[in-house]
């Protein structure tokens, strides 16, 4: 067995391990999880030539720091929020692989925008798999738990050809979020104003916010009637209203099944985007048809 | 499930560019549909989430769209027979369930139903339950199908630490603890069929459709 591993140093704000997640089991209770930024996760596995169900590390706001053990040589690559990537101290390139000596200490530093930065490791992060994942799941506990300075992470040994690009393109997020929103499935329990308002507003992505969702301040969606919703299938990126209005964005540890209205879902295509809006940004939505 | 019906949709609404939730008139038409769809899954369905009278449809939008899935959904729902509504067919054999009735929240639901504690243990070991759906936690499944008379609010001040096992009503609803966790349910027993392991295929016990009976162990309070 390879004895390749990452230590961790030290984690910043939350560090965990992602990969695709493990969808399938909704209807067990089960949530989808996974990288929340998914696109980057695979850029950086292709950049070190992992399979796209290759496990990284999900780094939350920079701080992330491993040291590279065992013998030879393992390529890393860091893409998602952009920020200072340092190898020993020297500065190195963001979203390209890297080679990581035995010894060597890596560190991420704070994104220059967005949030979430991912790490893939050739070979990937090979802890035990849960229900086929290997993501940290925060709403349901499955998964490894998140990282702790002293773990030590094993690198696997599969790996395919390296993908050839030697930097890819990483465009950086904006400082204000604009993300396209499609209505329903449940817009008609809010009042017209309440929809008007929904795209009008600049909401604020606050800090009570994490991989289950976004918890959004703003104006209040207002309901157009009383009563209770029976708890319906959820989605990642939908808007979910609790009674005091303000909407919670859902994000890939949501909850399989919820009780508030959803007054609208955003685009599966803006989702990676949604990964990326850190506490204190501004956000508006787009209606789209 | 009482009567016979054929399963209505009244309607399909969308659930961003991913899914669709179809409405439908009750939980047996929405087991049914999810029975036929099992079966012979249209091409893009991904995933199913039934729910009490929902079943949420994510489908690849890269195979499949909106329309579609919608149309298809109606021609299932069409399809369904009264016998497929009144009894989905479900691949699992019905679970029955141990239960020690010694929970602490027996003595207020007594309170509350007028009820001493050796009936609560006669109306809740009566029912054959149905799984309806899952949420909360892994593992964890709404039963329906429990006595009316059980139909108690949640409590006003939920538990911080709802021990694993425990089995509990709530809204209609009766379910069983997978893990320890907090929860507001009313706790009327323990059992120790682990009802969660995700080593085991399926994982949970506790699948959509499932047919579910308690029994009383002795040495309960009644």
């Amino acid at each position: 067995m390879s004895a390749r591993e990452l230590v961790v140093v030290a984690t910043g704000p939350l560090a965990t391990v992602q990969d695709p997640g493990r969808p399938g089991y909704a209807e067990l209770g089960v949530p989808h999880s996974g990288a929340v930024d998914a696109p980057a996760l695979a850029l950086a596995n292709r950049l070190v030539g992992n399979p796209a169900d290759a496990a990284g590390v999900e780094a939350t706001f920079g701080g992330l720091r491993l040291r590279a053990r065992g013998p030879g040589i393992r390529h890393v690559a860091v893409t998602g929020a952009p920020g200072p990537v340092v190898v020993d101290g020297v500065p190195a390139p963001f979203g390209a692989p890297l080679p990581l000596r035995q010894g060597a200490l890596l560190e991420l530093g704070a994104p220059t925008s967005g949030l979430r930065s991912y790490l893939a490791v050739r070979g990937g992060i090979d802890v035990p798999p849960v229900l086929g994942s290997r993501a940290t799941d925060l709403l349901s506990g499955l998964g490894p738990e998140p990282l702790r300075a002293g773990d030590r992470l094993p690198v696997g040994t599969s790996a395919e050809e390296f993908a050839g690009a030697d930097q890819a393109p990483c465009s950086a997020p904006p400082e204000e979020f604009t993300l396209r929103v499609l209505p329903g499935p449940r817009d008609d329990w809010f009042t017209g104003e309440a929809a008007e308002r929904l795209c009008s507003a600049r909401w604020t992505a606050t800090s009570r916010s994490n991989r289950i969702g976004i918890r959004l301040a703003g104006p209040p969606l207002d309901r157009a009637r009383a009563g209770e919703l029976s708890a319906e299938g959820m989605v990642s990126g939908a808007l979910q209203v609790p009674p005091n209005g303000q909407p919670v964005l859902f994000l890939a540890d949501h909850p399989v099944t919820g009780g508030y209205p959803v007054i609208g879902v955003v685009l599966g295509a803006d989702l990676p985007l949604a990964g990326q809006i850190p506490p204190g940004a501004g956000v508006r939505f787009r209606a789209v048809r | 499930m009482t009567g016979s019906r054929d399963g209505r949709l009244l309607g399909v609404r969308r659930v961003g560019d991913r899914a669709v939730l179809a409405e439908l008139d009750g939980l047996p038409s929405v087991l049914a549909l999810r029975a036929s769809l099992l079966a012979d899954r249209p091409a893009g369905v991904a995933e199913l989430v039934p729910a009490a009278a929902t079943l949420l449809v994510r489908y690849d939008p890269a195979v499949t769209g909106r329309a579609a899935v919608a149309g298809a959904l109606a021609e299932r729902v069409a399809g369904l027979t009264a016998e497929d509504v009144d009894q989905p067919p479900s691949p699992h054999d019905t679970l029955t369930v141990p239960v020690r009735y010694t929970g602490p929240d027996l003595p207020e639901v007594a309170e509350a139903t007028g009820l001493d504690v050796a009936e609560i243990v006669a109306r809740h070991t009566a029912p054959l339950y149905t799984v309806a759906f899952a949420g909360f936690a892994p593992g964890f499944g709404y039963l329906t199908g429990t006595d009316p008379v059980l139909h108690l609010p949640r409590r006003a001040e939920p538990r911080t630490a709802v021990p694993a096992g425990s089995v509990a009503v709530a809204g209609g609803f009766t379910g069983v603890y997978p893990r320890s966790s907090p929860g507001g349910w009313r706790l009327l027993g323990t059992t120790d069929v682990p009802l969660w392991d995700p080593d085991r295929d399926p994982p949970a016990l506790l699948v959509p459709g499932r047919t579910v009976r308690f029994a009383a162990l002795p040495g309960g309070a009644a």
